[in-house]
């Protein structure tokens, strides 16, 4: 059985993790679609820690019947695995969109640079610059 | 016939000591190139010297990592409508004198690709230090058996290239370590890739981005992405793709 005790600490620490995404959320510090995540483990957390005869029965179906706590644990070690790696593949595609906007204005600020000064960047026959009688 | 425009690519980060020579040694050999150096976020005078010299300087706003900034060069050739690409490293490896050979098998229409290899003819005198020669027999095996071809310098970035390979380069070209990763790109993408024999020099100034502990970190990382890379499916074409 779950101690009376773990599982009010359990609701506690799962109602804190819920109140401060939502505080987050409201306060454009978080935005939605990366708080979902977040939220349902929250949720999950919550009623696994609520819901004490469901903790047990899971316990029981994994084997850890002595001390269904672990699945507190179990749980939220999981999501906290899927949410890093949710987390890295999103920068995974900031740093490929960084690139691609580094590559952007530097191509721009040198056709820009280009075409004011005639300097050494000028070059001949790119695509039809609109102010090309200026030169 | 007139001849085709040719821009030379040279990517170059903190190379002020080097890269006025490297622009000066291809628009003297070759009057005719035009030179687009690549300016990898440089904190010192590289981008200035260049634009000294002539060469029209693309800045990049922050340092990409040498595969940001060539594919950087490359969306340039492709912007600007350059029928053939060289790519040379800005701190002055690469002799422009070899330029006409890594062209001429794509003149000839043979290969899309040409690499300039320190290894391809045996005779070279170039003796990396036994850390880069291992990563670099290491790669050359790796992408030998992966494309079921001969490879035997995958680490150059000595290349010449037509428009199919400024196309694909452009929309498509690794970060770090490119040049073996491009590789298996280019024979994913079924286009012809050649060696040809090149000396190269020693570097003139500063030193190379690649330790010991760095090259290890570099042959994982690499080896995971060449594995990927040809497990991935390949996209439409490059050339149709684009604009």
């Amino acid at each position: 059985m779950t101690p009376i005790r773990v599982s009010i600490a359990a609701s506690i620490a799962s109602l804190l993790l819920l109140l401060v995404v939502l505080e987050l959320i409201r306060g454009r510090r978080l935005k939605e679609k990366y708080a979902l995540l977040w939220l349902v483990t929250g949720i999950v957390l919550l009623v696994l820690s609520a819901w004490r005869d469901g903790l047990n029965t899971i316990a029981g179906w994994l084997g850890v019947a002595t001390y269904p706590p672990a699945i507190l644990f179990a749980v939220a070690t999981l999501f906290v695995i899927v949410v890093l790696l949710y987390y890295s593949t999103v920068l995974s595609r900031l740093a490929d969109q960084n690139t691609i906007l580094a590559q952007r204005v530097a191509l721009l600020e040198q056709r820009l640079s280009a075409r004011s000064g005639g300097g050494p960047g000028e070059v001949d026959g790119g695509p039809p610059p609109a102010v090309s009688e200026t030169r | 016939m007139r001849a085709a425009r040719v821009i030379a690519v040279v990517p170059a980060h903190n190379e002020a000591g080097a890269i006025g020579g490297v622009v000066d040694g291809i628009r003297s050999l070759h009057p005719h190139f035009d030179v687009v150096v690549i300016d990898d976020g440089s904190t010192d005078d590289t981008a200035a010297v260049a634009a000294a010299r002539g060469a029209a300087v693309v800045s990049l706003p922050f340092n990409l990592g040498i595969g940001g900034a060539v594919q950087t060069g490359f969306k340039y050739a492709l912007e600007q409508d350059y029928e053939l690409a060289v790519r040379l490293d800005g701190d002055g490896q690469h002799d422009p004198a070899e330029l006409p050979r890594l062209l001429a098998p794509i003149e000839r229409g043979e290969a899309d690709i040409v690499t300039g290899s320190r290894f391809a003819s045996g005779d070279g005198d170039y003796r990396p230090p036994l850390a880069r020669r291992i990563g670099i027999s290491w790669f050359a095996g790796l992408v030998s058996l992966l494309t079921r071809r001969r490879v035997t310098d995958t680490t150059s970035g000595f290349q010449a290239m037509n428009r199919k390979g400024i196309a694909l380069f452009a929309d498509d070209y690794p970060n770090d370590y490119p040049e073996v990763e491009a590789t298996v790109l280019v024979f994913k993408h079924r286009l012809r890739l050649t060696e040809v024999p090149v000396q190269m020099r020693e570097r003139e100034h500063g030193q190379s981005s690649i330790t010991v502990v760095r090259s290890i970190y570099y042959m994982v990382k690499v080896t995971l992405a060449l594995l990927m890379a040809m497990m991935r499916k390949v996209a439409a074409p490059a050339e149709e793709s684009r604009r």
